[in-house]
């Protein structure tokens, strides 16, 4: 406990723990198939960079990365919106939420 | 040294999120473990004096988008869960990699450019309230402040117009299955 | 007065335009008026233009417009006594012949068009003389070959017609050839193609050798033009074109071009002796070949066509001895005498109702008088009969020929031998058709032509009776005349005192020899038989089409059908198809990758950002 006196929370921390929550989405984004876990995913993706503003801001001291963080949040929630929109329009014709079935482009 | 402790716990608590929601084939419990890993979120906003962001977070996060994730849900089947069988060659051995590449470079690059222990040149006792967060919005960053009341008309009407243009094809496999 | 100069060009041009949009409602008398107009005022302006020349006035140059100043070719033409003489010849002989074809062309179905083409010739033939650099002279010397291309296929329904038409089309492109390669080597060493900067510092830029490429590659130009060995062939075929079009431009003026060439470039050719003995023995031996065939023709204008070749080469012969006033001189009277011929050869084969050959004609004089007097006149004085224009003219090349001695004695023997030729196949010609007997197919009715017909031959008759004197050993008027542009040219010029006249006896005595000659063979009574023999070849044209045919045209259809079924079928197409595989074979294994799953393609986006995130720390050297 006496080692443990000397450590404290560094921004790097968190840069490490957005940069391990980052990949989580992408894998996510890679690996479900349902539609709407995949947004999750891309959710989980914004938060972590989020938090990678948010600690760099509050590191050098500026308010600008609350306010960075703020509009991710913002265009985060315009993307939702039209995305489960999307996906509904999709179910309403197709279904299902599976996008493995959604392959129409193939070459 | 409490810091450090709630970091620790907090941490484990946001990855044990992400894991479920990445691993659990019920969409339900995938929302609800993204819901977990916000509220972490929320308290590592706290720790870094992120006092209002913190709030929207949970307001904003954790209630309307998490909620409307839940309806979308409810609305297409809860029941539909995911096969486990990746259909795709190879797809998981790239995300297994890809994944962890891109942790690891962002990781190295935030040693390189992030972590450079340079000074603070902003007020180092600097909190996130409301007063200092609008004094920001509403004076340097008004224009952009300003763009996303138009970025959100558009999803608006966005949204209206998919949903609009939707029920003739409802109505349309509504007769189908009618028939 | 000099202001309006552009007039000359620009008025023929508005006819043919005007023809060609309006011709049908035009009609036809009036279109044939509008045109003749529009080549006769223009005439007028250029006589207007031409007076101060005859009080020693200067030469002028009138800008038009930029066209592409930085090699010295513009829209700006020259106005001398050279370039005024030939638009005076141009304009004077070509509006006549256009009132000639008012008559001529009658009933007609294309009768607006066949003006339309005449006006956009006789434009095109002013470009080219009016020239005040080689560019523009090229655009010139391109339309007038355009426009002999469009007359004498004017009856393209006649298979023979559109061939001849393509012949000639295609032989003086081998003439342009040289013509160019000219023009590129002029540029090369000038800089521009401006004809007053080159003939200006001709002497200071030319080595002997350069300056004798030059003008060989213009010769090239001007044998395919003026139809010289080995390029003459286009001219006889060019007969299938309506007779006041082989008046005009395949004898009066179109074929005179290259001989205007060669003496607008006077000075370079002057520097160049052996392009000079090479020109003059080119002519020469084309005056004999030609009179030689001349001779064994039957058809009326083939005799007419071959005649021309033989004078044309008398033109060339003369200015390859530096006598360019006496081949200009020449190719003035020519353009009067010639035209008169066809035009009155025109007039027979109209009486004739198109009967062309000369076997079937016989005793016309009393039936087609004018037409008769009027081309005795031209019979007399292409002979070179004293004192009409061709005694005058011939005589002053022979003589120069015989004073520039040596060598050239050789070529002053040709053209005398030519003479005699000449005479004879000439009055074959005139006894053939006007004397003797009756020897018409039935049905034929000959009759005198209308007005616009006989006057013209009327007018050109005195001109070949009096252009002569113009320029004769006693007073060298069109000498004087053209002093300001061959002044700094070292011109051969005829012996004077005795040798001249003694040489003009000679020749004399031979158009007489060959006048009586051939009143012996055709003018008493039954005609001899012509068949076999010589008489056969001749008729072939010594089998020349026949021999180009097998060595060069054989040989091209036998390459171009190997290009054209075996090498584009398999090379061309085989590259095509092949890239077009490859394309195929590539978008194939491409498609793989379009697997149509979102996952897939998120998974490159995300290798993809990987990707350029390495790529940026290994520039910040990370590693």
């Amino acid at each position: 406990m006496i080692v443990m006196a000397d450590v404290t929370v560094t921004v790097g921390w968190y840069m490490i723990l957005a940069a391990v929550l980052f990949s989580m989405g992408a894998a996510g984004v890679l690996l479900r198939r349902n539609a709407l876990v995949m947004f999750m995913s891309v959710e989980l993706m914004l938060n972590s960079v989020n938090l990678t503003f948010i600690a760099a801001g509050n590191e050098l001291g500026l308010v600008e990365g609350q306010v960075a963080a703020l509009f991710v949040m913002v265009v985060a929630a315009a993307e939702v919106t039209v995305g489960l929109a999307i996906l509904v329009a999709v179910f309403r014709r197709r279904s299902t939420a599976n996008v493995d079935l959604l392959s129409e482009l193939k070459g | 040294m409490i810091e450090v402790f709630l970091f620790a716990i907090f941490a484990l608590v946001a990855l044990a999120g992400a894991v479920v929601m990445l691993t659990a084939r019920n969409p339900v419990y995938s929302a609800m473990g993204l819901l977990v890993t916000m509220f972490a979120m929320a308290l590592f906003y706290v720790m870094l004096d992120a006092h209002f962001v913190a709030a929207v977070q949970i307001l904003v996060y954790a209630g309307a988008v998490m909620t409307l994730f839940l309806f979308v849900i409810m609305m297409i089947g809860v029941d539909k869960k995911e096969e486990r069988v990746e259909t795709i060659p190879f797809q998981r051995g790239i995300t297994f990699v890809v994944a962890l590449g891109l942790a690891v470079v962002i990781i190295l690059a935030g040693r390189q450019a992030w972590v450079t222990g340079s000074d603070a040149f902003g007020s180092p006792d600097m909190v996130g309230t409301i007063e200092t967060v609008a004094d920001s919005l509403f004076g340097t960053w008004t224009i952009a402040f300003l763009s996303t009341v138009f970025l959100l008309t558009i999803a608006a009407v966005g949204t209206v117009a998919l949903a609009m243009f939707g029920p003739t094809a409802v109505q349309s496999t509504d007769e189908e299955e009618g028939a | 007065m000099i202001d309006y100069l552009w007039l000359l060009i620009a008025l023929p041009l508005l006819g043919a335009l005007t023809l060609i949009l309006f011709g049908k409602h035009i009609g036809e008398p009036a279109s044939g008026w509008l045109a003749s107009a529009l080549v006769v005022i223009p005439f007028l302006i250029a006589a207007a233009l031409t007076v101060p020349f005859l009080n020693g006035a200067e030469s002028e140059t009138v800008f038009l417009f930029s066209w592409i100043p930085v090699i010295g070719a513009n829209a700006s033409l020259l106005w001398d006594p050279l370039s005024a003489l030939m638009t005076l010849v141009v304009t004077g002989v070509g509006g006549l012949i256009h009132v000639y074809s008012v008559g001529y062309m009658h009933g007609d179905p294309r009768y607006p068009r066949f003006f339309a083409y005449m006006n956009f010739f006789i434009a095109s033939m002013l470009t080219l003389v009016l020239a005040d650099n080689f560019a523009l002279m090229f655009v010139g010397w391109e339309l007038v070959g355009l426009s002999s291309y469009l007359l004498i296929s004017f009856w393209f329904v006649k298979p023979s017609a559109a061939a001849a038409g393509k012949k000639a089309f295609i032989v003086n492109r081998i003439g342009d050839w040289g013509f160019l390669i000219a023009l590129m080597m002029i540029f090369a060493a000038f800089g521009t193609l401006d004809f007053a900067i080159v003939f200006a510092e001709a002497h200071g830029v030319l080595s002997v050798g350069l300056a004798t490429a030059i003008t060989l590659m213009l010769f090239i130009g001007a044998t395919g033009k003026s139809a010289q060995l080995p390029l003459y062939v286009w001219l006889p075929d060019a007969m299938e074109g309506p007779t006041p079009v082989s008046a005009l431009i395949h004898a009066a003026t179109m074929v005179t071009a290259g001989v205007y060439m060669i003496a607008r470039t006077a000075v370079l050719f002057e520097m160049a002796p052996i392009s000079l003995a090479i020109v003059a023995t080119v002519g020469a031996l084309t005056a004999i070949f030609a009179a030689t065939l001349a001779v064994g023709q039957r058809d009326i204008k083939r005799v007419l066509a071959y005649s021309t070749i033989s004078q044309l080469g008398y033109m060339v012969m003369a200015v390859g001895l530096t006598a360019f006033t006496a081949g200009i001189f020449h190719l003035m009277t020519h353009a009067f005498f010639k035209a008169l011929l066809f035009l009155g050869a025109g007039s027979v084969i109209h009486a004739m109702s198109d009967e062309q050959d000369m076997w079937k004609m016989g005793g016309l004089r009393k039936y087609v008088p004018i037409t008769f007097v009027t081309m005795a006149v031209g019979w007399l004085a292409i002979s070179g009969l004293f004192p009409l224009a061709g005694f005058w003219s011939k005589d002053e090349i022979l003589a120069s020929a015989f004073a520039k001695g040596g060598f050239f004695l050789i070529l002053w023997g040709i053209g005398v031998v030519t003479a005699l030729i000449t005479a004879f196949y000439m009055t074959r010609l005139i006894i053939l058709t006007f004397f003797g007997d009756k020897r018409w197919d039935e049905g034929v009715h000959p009759h005198e032509s209308p007005w616009t017909m006989t006057i013209p031959l009327i007018v050109l008759a005195l001109l070949s009776a009096i252009a002569g004197l113009w320029n004769t050993p006693v007073r060298l008027g069109l000498e004087h005349f053209l002093e300001p542009v061959f002044g700094d040219i070292h011109q051969v010029h005829p012996a004077g005192g005795l040798t001249v006249w003694a040489l003009a006896l000679i020749s004399l005595a031979m158009v007489v020899i060959g006048i009586l000659i051939a009143y012996g063979r055709y003018g008493r009574g039954d005609l001899p038989n012509e068949e076999g023999g010589y008489w056969t070849a001749a008729l072939d044209g010594y089998g020349v089409d026949t021999f180009y045919g097998k060595v060069i045209v054989l040989p091209g259809k036998t390459i171009s059908t190997w290009l054209a079924m075996v090498f584009d079928t398999k090379v061309v197409d085989g590259v095509v198809n092949g890239l077009a595989y490859g394309v195929r074979a590539f978008g194939s294994s491409m498609r793989v990758l379009q697997t149509g799953w979102v996952r897939s393609y998120g998974a490159a986006i995300v290798a993809g950002s990987l990707g350029v995130i390495l790529w940026l720390l290994l520039q910040g050297g990370a590693f």
